[in-house]
């Protein structure tokens, strides 16, 4: 899963979707995740990454992570992806 | 004369083309002879236009919604005057003046912000479903109105009153009728909305003229200004207007303020008939959008108002001027993001 | 887990409608309730539990008394079985000095059992059978009379007996509120209840004692308990001046608010309600101005339920699971359902989390266990993040619950009662398997099958 390029993430957690001209805010713990996915991060390595920054268990970082890519997902800020 | 340095709050930023109060407030307050003022803005919403204007408003700070209480408007006013220390809060919108007025005096006490509110009993007095006896008790015409919670109850007012009728929501929302078919299917459309009871008017016909006034709260009207619409928006707002001499109107709308022992501003909206009698309408618990045009007329009222709000008297206003016009006109403002950010992250900017 | 630990959240800014300064009103740790931790209790008694204070209802039962006694001579209160009747919430009334209100020949017996003298039953509603009526003027209970049909029968019950009955009627009237309650009692303004005094007053078995109203329910305006106070007494005068009859009491009934908000209302309910003091000047300045002589002045009965309870029980839950409805939204699935929560369908019930959380919070539905659509204790609501396990206490829940609870698909849970010395009491057991299926009675034809 990739976040668009064009995508503005600021330090409050503010996030600007230019290509729709819609605003969000995160908390930290979505900051945390928005960074890595616009490093290019791949889902595993994220997962793993929060896991160890948050010290969770396996379980709780995957739905709590899952639950967060969903929602980016049906806020259209990550790239198209082909079915 | 040095101008004294005050700090006034002020709600009603919304001015869009179906205005809010607070700019015209604001643009009074800041053209004050007596008062240097600095501005906090008081918002609801991220994209009030007032927010953005930072010639008129100094800062910003959004407020709770009027649903989450009055516990949460005290935590908010509270950080508020830790910050800013404002010595007058002047709050705009009908639908927060319930809590304001119940606060008022905590507010007052505990941090020292003044507010000038009509009372508890003057607000409620003036509510729509009250209008008949309100008129009865100041002795002011309004239009014979009745309160039904069955539609049946049409077909027996039609002895009373003659078609067309008007047939309103309790807070919102008029339709003109002349027909019991009509009548009744804007009964249910009202019920729908607003729910029981439904208010049923005798139609007025006539011209509407409305009047700014601000009361004392202890019998005298300080201020007042006619009006009337020369141009309505399609949502039934003043486009433009002319401020009137007409006697009776003030005088009628004086002994309503002086009786009533309003406190704080209001707008009054009545029809004049063809015969010269005025029928009230709705008096309106807080300054109108187009109070602006009273400080044109040469009554600043915002001022006023503020001065009593410190506990200063003031003299009502003798005179005003007539035949002077307002025309209200929409202009767009360039904002980068990062100011909506502000608000929308921090709720303050 | 690190303490601090948030799970990630992202919010749309929808251009202000609902900012998160407006949302904050809910969000609260209630880690306690009257000294006794939460967590205490839910891990003796489970989950859901029903706590109730009997401090708050003490202090809320005097608070009311006060108010009207510091006004008139004359104060009784009533306690109204059918807003909570279970056995250690009327006694604390009863300890108070309030009689018994009750609608029902089951709550009469109730009351009775509660040690309630027969002649401080009230016994109120549209239905009574014949032999409650005998029971009701054995114990020379008063007796408030609903309708032409219940008047005839006392009158028919009574016929060739000696036995007197202490009886009432309840009048229904215009007090400019909407809706008007005519379906109880006999209308003031058509006549209808001077017809029934004249019918009582020319019955020698029969004693007119009172004139009762009931208004209504959760009644913002103290103003219609003027209109409805005035009408009251100008009943008792008539009654009076024309048939020398003087009642000894007007039973104003009940219908103050809680301060729970109302479904639709909006303003915070504990922000628009009246206060005891209001409707206690209502009532009696009406009274006082209306002209009795000092000595005559009637018994002023009030039948509150609602205003005295409904602070003092809160319902403890705990969280099933968080999920995604089909729009993003989020829902939260909780142990309560409607079903134990019958005020839900009323009222937006004030819910507050049980222990720390973070700071972010989030729009949510609240829904219950049932395995049905109806099952919502919440449409939308803001709270903070919320995750399977967690405990939620939802405030002000004393009033109609614990008597108009359903048994459904599983079983009622306890009741606990924390004393004025912060002693946990169980006051009512939860519902086993047995105390459900005893009830039932199978047929022998259907007792085996083979699958």
């Amino acid at each position: 899963m990739n976040i668009r390029k064009n995508i503005a993430i600021s330090e409050s957690g503010f996030i600007f979707n230019p290509l729709t001209g819609d605003s969000f805010s995160v908390n930290e713990t979505g900051l945390f995740v928005l960074r890595k996915l616009k490093a290019e991060e791949n889902e595993e390595t994220i997962l793993k990454a929060f896991q160890e920054e948050f010290e969770l268990d396996r379980n709780t970082a995957e739905i709590d992570l899952n639950d967060f890519l969903s929602m980016l997902k049906s806020y259209q800020l990550t790239a198209y992806e082909e079915a | 004369m040095k101008r004294r340095k005050i700090t006034v709050g002020v709600t009603g930023l919304n001015n869009i083309d179906s205005p809010g109060p607070g700019i015209p407030v604001i643009r009074a307050l800041k053209e004050s002879r007596e008062f240097d003022v600095r501005i906090i803005g008081l918002s609801y919403e991220t994209l009030e236009p007032g927010i953005y204007m930072q010639e008129l408003v100094d800062k910003v700070y959004q407020l709770p919604l009027p649903t989450a209480g009055t516990t949460v408007l005290k935590e908010r006013l509270q950080y508020i005057h830790e910050a800013e220390k404002p010595d007058v809060i002047i709050p705009n919108f009908d639908a927060e003046l319930h809590n304001f007025i119940k606060i008022s005096q905590w507010m007052q006490e505990e941090l020292n912000m003044a507010t000038f509110l009509p009372s508890r009993d003057a607000f409620e007095e003036r509510q729509k479903a009250e209008l008949n006896k309100f008129g009865e008790k100041y002795g002011v015409r309004v239009p014979a109105s009745h309160m039904i919670s069955q539609v049946q109850g049409l077909k027996k007012l039609e002895e009373e009153i003659d078609y067309p009728m008007v047939i309103k929501g309790r807070y919102y929302d008029a339709y003109i009728v002349s027909s019991l078919e009509q009548a009744s299917s804007y009964f249910y459309k009202i019920v729908a909305k607003w729910g029981y009871p439904v208010i049923v008017q005798e139609f007025v016909n006539g011209t509407d003229v409305n009047v700014t006034a601000l009361g004392n709260g202890k019998g005298t009207c300080i201020g007042a200004v006619p009006m009337r619409k020369l141009y309505i928006t399609d949502k039934g707002k003043a486009w433009s207007g002319i401020s009137l001499e007409d006697d009776k109107l003030m005088e009628i709308s004086r002994n309503i303020i002086e009786k009533s022992q309003w406190r704080g501003g209001c707008e009054l909206e009545f029809i004049k008939t063809r015969k010269e009698e005025y029928y009230l309408i709705e008096m309106n618990p807080r300054f109108p959008a187009w109070v602006y045009l009273a400080n044109g007329c040469g009554q600043n009222h915002a001022e006023a108002l503020v001065k009593m709000a410190l506990g200063e008297e003031v003299k009502p206003f003798t005179q005003y001027r007539s035949g002077k016009m307002f025309i209200r006109y929409s202009y767009d403002m360039i904002v980068d993001i990062s100011e909506f950010e502000k608000i929308s992250t921090a709720g303050e900017k | 887990m690190k303490p601090d630990y948030e799970r990630p959240v992202i919010q749309k800014l929808n251009t202000g409608l609902l900012n998160k300064f407006g949302s904050r009103t809910e969000q609260r740790p209630v880690k306690q309730i009257e000294g006794v931790a939460i967590s205490d209790l839910m891990d003796q008694y489970g989950s859901p539990l029903f706590v109730i204070s009997e401090k708050k209802i003490r202090q809320t039962y005097r608070r009311a008394l006060k108010a009207f006694t510091m006004r008139y001579p004359k104060v009784q209160f009533a306690w109204s079985y059918k807003t909570n009747y279970l056995d250690a919430v009327c006694r604390v009334f009863h300890q108070e000095g309030s009689w018994a209100e009750v609608v029902s020949g089951f709550e009469y017996r109730k009351a009775l059992g509660n040690g309630v003298p027969g002649n401080l039953i009230i016994f109120n509603g549209p239905d009574k059978s014949t032999e409650d009526l005998q029971m009701a003027v054995d114990n020379r209970s008063l007796i408030h009379i609903d309708h032409f049909d219940e008047l005839y029968a006392l009158i028919e019950l009574l016929e060739g007996t000696e036995k007197r009955a202490r009886v009432a009627i309840r009048v229904n009237m215009d007090t400019g509120v909407y809706p008007q309650w005519d379906r109880f009692g006999f209308n003031y303004e058509s006549g209808e209840a001077w017809n029934a005094i004249m019918k009582i007053v020319t019955q020698k078995n029969l004693d007119l004692e009172g004139l009762h109203c009931h208004i209504g329910t959760y009644m913002l305006t103290p103003g219609a308990y003027s209109v409805a106070t005035q009408k009251m007494c100008e009943l008792a005068q008539a009654t009076a001046n024309r048939t020398g009859v003087k009642v000894k009491y007007i039973d104003m009934g009940g219908g103050f608010c809680s301060s729970n908000t109302l479904k639709g209302s909006y303003l915070q309910g504990v922000d628009v309600i009246p206060t005891f003091d209001d409707y206690a000047e209502a009532i009696v300045n009406t009274i006082m101005h209306f002209g009795f002589r000092p000595d005559e002045l009637p018994l002023l009965i009030l039948e509150t339920g609602r205003a005295l309870i409904d602070e003092a029980g809160s319902l403890l839950g705990t969280v099933l699971a968080a999920k995604r409805l089909s729009d993003g939204r989020r829902a939260t699935i909780l142990d309560i359902g409607v079903n134990i929560l019958f005020t839900s369908f009323w009222y937006n019930h004030r819910i507050s989390p049980a222990q720390e959380f973070t700071q972010h919070a989030e729009e949510m539905a609240l829904y219950g266990p049932l395995c049905m659509n109806i099952d919502c204790i919440r449409e939308s609501v803001s709270l903070p993040l919320l995750k399977r396990g967690d405990r939620v206490v939802i405030h002000e829940v004393g009033a109609y619950n614990m008597t108009q609870w359903m048994q459904f698909i599983t079983l009622r849970p306890n009741v606990v009662m924390i004393d004025t010395n912060g002693k946990v009491h169980l006051i009512r057991k939860n519902e086993t398997m047995e105390s459900i299926v005893e009830q039932e009675c199978l047929p022998d034809h259907l007792k085996d099958f083979t699958l």
